[in-house]
């Protein structure tokens, strides 16, 4: 080993302090880096490899009955790979030890056979056999939220007729990934909306369907205009009921973990770009230090002949291995959280293929990043020891330029104590070192802000829209239409003081070149349990005349208030007719449209009829309630309101917990990295400047506030910056995040203002510290003897 | 030789220094810097302690300004042992009673040289102001320089003044005239007398220039870590008689 070598490890050793915090900030960014590409990566991978495997549809179509007769002529649609014609229906079940009725998705598989499209994995147990017709599989996540196994037995209300099933298999399938009801849901329900497997023939014939299907599911040939193709399915279903055929973006399933992996995408740039980029900066001011305190040796080395090139290497060696130190732990960490963190989605998501993958080209390209951070924070260092001329290098450092700093040149200069000044003029000397510390410590603020404001905005949404527009107690909802009188019946049940009927019809809705496939409620116009609120609390009526519109609707649709839009009915008698806009709504979650109910019943040319209702219930009747609700046999499904409520919050509780130690970490490493760097930085400047001061009389105490001042009032300027900046970024992921499905607005609670206070403010407080014990040992006597 | 050899004036002892040895540990060896001193300083007089270096002068200065404790042995300052005192009282004490002038300036670069001089009257009652304390060393126009913006000897005196602004009982020079001219030195060590005569301040001064030594009191040299010599000058020359 070279004597400079040796030399690199000691100023190693002796700034281990600073090394570590700088080395942490690597770490945390390259670990965040690989565990988020790994984890993306692999999910993406996975899910192409599970979608392959099970031969997950490409184009999906309902109907109401169309004839199997029909198969050859979708099949010869050009472009159509192969096709699958289902029997589905959504059922009330019975589950045992669940008191409230559940709703299964029946979905018909072929007894003889595997399903040619969506095909299903079995996890226990076995695929069908065909002599029993009351066998079934049923999906995973309902089994494990009912506690399920083979061999278990569920009541099922088929067509108005009581049934038991017996569950042979476990299942999984692509199409039920995140296993949504429709879109009027926005997130998975396990323990109340479940997918049955049942026989085709069995299932045909319990819903009158021989030789029918309601269901289509087709793959295409690659390279194929899929548009095409869905104009040439709708055309041959349009007399069977069609209600519009749709390709994978707008499959619910693939909808929800498509959006979910972006947002994992988004996060892999931004979250490990900050951490880099507060390395880089630390590691220019420890590096610009350490060659400002090496001046003589550098000027030494230099008269004994050493070329610039061997000394500039020699400090370009000292950030490399500072952030190659981070890069090793990173990298570790990084891969096995990325393990773990693709594990936990895959066990969420219940993917049965996990293709981890954490390539070579992914290391390659962590370590080619990591090189150049190093590189990036020892540029400026290096440049100064290579410039520095060695007879210059010999002499001390002139002693450092100084004005009255402006607050002072603005008339303030008497309120400022003598001590208050130093601190001042220190950090106006060096602005922009002041500006990138504060940035810094701002973005661990925003951190905070942004990781917390999610579930602020969660929380929002949740009062919103369970307090505000839903106040029943439950929503029914029946598997067909019924007449209007559904809800006197439903009334007489025990326990029931208010019923809301409502009817809820498919639409497509056309305005110029724009179209959207969307749910048409009808409510009635004194309706108080389910309300039309936006989320400054504004109630508007259902209209008599005309639409009203949720304003992401409307948006989408290119309309205002006064247009008039096309309005094509996907039901029964399917009339197409012009409509106004009357008004539009903010609401957050999903794209609606309302009218009043009677006038609805008018527009479908219908008699009184409804799809369910909104009811306010006595607690006390609610196990009566349950037993009756699920003897009623038109009853598809019960949502209770106050169980919604509370599996939401348990979900996001969990969560919460999990990624609040999370931002903790993170937002600590980078107050503490700044902070601690910053003041030892200033110590090592100062640090006989404070000794003198010491000698002059002045206590610990004071010539803490000298040194740590200006750390403070960074810290002090950074939190409302961060404030500001991380509800600035919450707004833009609102706008960006904005989309069919849900808004999420953009707010930021007390709580999490005074949480991400706490947090910076204390990790600035123990770094101080830390700092603050170092002046203790202060050398007065050997302050004495040095020169400038 | 009697080391406590009194002063022609009757002035009462303001430092007692009895038995003082420090030993410091260098790597593996034992560096005995003081070897049993004892020493009084009086009120009022201008003390040169003389020796080349290595001889324990700065040790000794160190010790009585309260910046570092001794091995053995004991120093008062009036009937209060310095010895004994902790942290905080030692700080106490320089604040109130010391001033401390050093051979390479030490101003603080970021504070004007009236604000160096106030950083120091803020914290005593009854200081002079900045403004007269720097016209007393002669600075009254250079009152809003910085350092940068002053030359060696003008900062030396700015720290001077900054000593001597809060009317110390004590002013303790650590080679004061080291990293100057001899005609800057000559002007700093005038300025040193004046102060010492005007203000009656017990003035010590640490230096290993035997010339500086004349315009002094009272001369005590040192050598390996003893006093090994005092003499009080009977005629004591003008700084500007000085050559170097």
């Amino acid at each position: 080993m070279r004597t400079l070598d040796h030399k690199l490890l000691r100023d190693i050793g002796s700034s281990r302090g600073q090394i570590v915090a700088i080395a942490l900030m690597v770490a945390c960014g390259v670990a965040l880096f690989v565990a988020m590409l790994t984890t993306y990566q692999s999910l993406e991978r996975s899910q192409r490899a599970y979608y392959d495997a099970a031969r997950f549809a490409e184009v999906f179509a309902h109907a109401t009955r169309a004839p199997r007769s029909l198969g050859p002529r979708i099949a010869a649609i050009p472009g159509i790979d192969a096709l699958q014609m289902r029997v589905v229906a959504d059922v009330s079940l019975d589950v045992p030890g669940r008191d409230e009725p559940a709703t299964g998705r029946l979905v018909s598989i072929p007894e003889r056979s595997r399903p040619p499209l969506n095909d299903l994995f079995v996890r226990e147990g076995r695929y069908l056999q065909p002599a029993d017709r009351t066998q079934v599989l049923v999906s995973e996540a309902f089994a494990d939220a009912n506690g399920l196994r083979v061999g278990s037995t569920i009541g099922a209300v088929i067509n108005g007729r009581r049934q038991r099933l017996h569950v042979v298999g476990i299942a999984l399938s692509p199409e039920y990934v995140y296993a949504i009801r429709g879109v009027a849901d926005i997130w998975p329900d396990s323990a109340r909306f479940g997918i049955i497997w049942m026989g085709e023939q069995a299932l045909s014939a319990a819903f009158d369907m021989k030789g029918a299907f309601n269901d289509l599911a087709v793959t295409l040939t690659p390279g194929i205009d899929t548009q095409t193709v869905i104009e040439r399915i709708d055309a041959l279903l349009a007399r069977y009921g069609g209600l519009g055929a749709y390709d994978r973006t707008d499959q619910p399933s693939h909808r929800y973990l498509s959006s979910e992996l972006s947002e994992l995408r988004v996060s892999v740039v931004m979250v490990p770009a900050i951490f880099l980029g507060i390395a880089v900066f630390l590691l220019h001011l420890l590096l610009s230090r350490q060659v400002g305190t090496q001046r003589a040796q550098i000027a030494v080395l230099k008269a004994f002949g050493y070329a610039n090139a061997v000394i500039g290497l020699h400090y370009v060696l000292f950030g490399l291995l500072i952030v190659a130190i981070g890069a090793v732990l990173g990298i570790g960490a990084g891969l096995w959280s990325g393990w773990k963190l693709t594990h936990y989605y895959a066990v969420f998501f219940h993917f049965p293929i996990l293709r981890y993958h954490a390539g070579i080209e992914l290391l390659a390209a962590t370590v080619m990043l990591v090189i150049l951070a190093g590189v990036a924070g020892s540029l400026s260092g290096v440049r100064a020891a290579v410039m520095l001329p060695p007879a210059e290098a010999m002499r001390p450092q002139p002693p450092a330029r100084f004005r009255p700093s402006i607050i002072e040149r603005i008339g303030f200069r008497r309120v400022l104590s003598v001590p208050t000044r130093v601190v001042v003029r220190n950090l106006e000397r060096a602005p922009l070192k002041a500006l990138l510390s504060c940035t810094g410590l701002a973005l661990g603020v925003a951190t905070l802000v942004v990781g917390r404001s999610t579930y602020d905005a969660l929380d929002l949404m949740l009062t919103h829209q369970f307090y505000a527009a839903e106040r029943e107690d439950a929503v029914v909802a029946f598997d067909r239409t019924l007449p209007l009188r559904a809800r006197w019946e439903l009334g007489r049940l025990p326990g029931i003081i208010r019923v809301e009927p409502f009817r809820a019809v498919a639409v497509r809705l056309r305005s110029g070149h724009h179209s959207r496939r969307v749910v048409l409620i009808g409510l009635e116009d004194d309706a108080s349990l389910r309300r039309i609120v936006d989320l400054r609390g504004r109630v508007s009526r259902p209209p008599r005349n005309g639409l009203l519109l949720t304003g992401k609707l409307a948006q989408v649709l290119g309309v205002t208030p006064g247009d008039r839009i096309t309005l094509e009915v996907l039901e029964a008698a399917k009339p197409t007719m012009a409509a106004r806009v009357v008004a539009t709504v903010d609401e957050p979650i999903g794209t609606t449209a309302y009218m009043e109910l009677g006038a609805l019943d008018r527009l479908l040319r219908e008699g009184p009829t409804i799809s369910g209702a909104y009811v306010a219930a006595d607690a006390r009747d609610r196990n009566v309630l349950n037993a009756a609700l699920k003897r009623l046999p038109a009853v598809a499904h019960v949502a209770f309101r106050e169980q919604t409520i509370e599996n939401f919050r348990s979900t996001i509780a969990e969560v919460l917990a999990i990624s609040t130690t999370l931002l903790i970490t993170f937002a600590s490493v980078i107050a503490f990295g700044i902070v601690y760097n910053t003041a030892r930085i200033a110590l090592a400047e100062r640090g006989r400047e404070l000794a003198v001061m010491r000698i002059l009389g002045f206590t610990r105490g004071e010539i803490t506030l000298v040194l740590l001042g200006e750390q403070a009032v960074l810290t002090g300027a950074a939190i409302p910056a961060g404030l500001a900046l991380g509800y600035a970024i919450s707004l833009s992921l609102s706008v960006a995040y904005s989309s069919e499905l849900y808004r999420i607005p953009a707010t930021v609670s007390r709580a999490t203002g005074a949480f991400a206070l706490l947090v910076i403010a204390g990790a600035a407080f123990v770094s101080a510290f830390l700092v603050r014990r170092q002046l203790d040992s202060l050398d007065l006597v050997a302050a004495l003897k040095i020169g400038e | 030789m009697n080391s406590t050899m009194q002063p022609q004036t009757a002035a009462p002892a303001i430092f007692h220094v009895h038995g003082v040895s420090k030993i410091y540990r260098m790597g593996e060896v034992d560096v005995r810097a003081l070897d049993g001193v004892d020493l009084d300083l009086y009120a009022g007089e201008f003390a040169v302690l003389l020796g080349p270096s290595g001889s324990g002068k700065s040790t000794l200065l160190n010790i009585i300004g309260g910046l570092d404790a001794p091995t053995s042995g004991n120093v008062f300052f009036g009937d209060w042992e310095l010895t004994a005192a902790n942290d905080a009282t030692l700080t106490r004490f320089r604040r109130k009673a010391l001033g401390f002038v050093f051979q390479f300036y030490s101003l603080i670069p970021s504070l004007t040289a009236r604000e160096n001089v106030a950083l120091v009257t803020e914290l005593v009652d009854n200081p002079m102001t900045p403004e007269d304390a720097l016209a007393l060393v002669g600075l009254h126009d250079r009152l809003d320089h910085f350092p940068s913006q002053l030359s060696g000897g003008e900062q030396q005196r700015v720290a001077i003044a900054r000593a001597v602004a809060k009317r110390p009982s004590v002013l303790l020079c650590d080679e004061p005239t080291g990293a100057l001219d001899s005609r800057t030195g000559r002007l700093v060590l005038e300025t040193l007398v004046h102060v010492c005569v005007d203000l009656s301040t017990t003035t010590v001064v640490i230096t290993h220039n035997a010339v500086i030594a004349d315009v002094a009191d009272r001369v005590i040299t040192m050598h390996n870590g003893r006093i090994s010599g005092m003499r009080r000058n009977a005629i004591k020359k003008s700084p500007a008689d000085l050559e170097w």
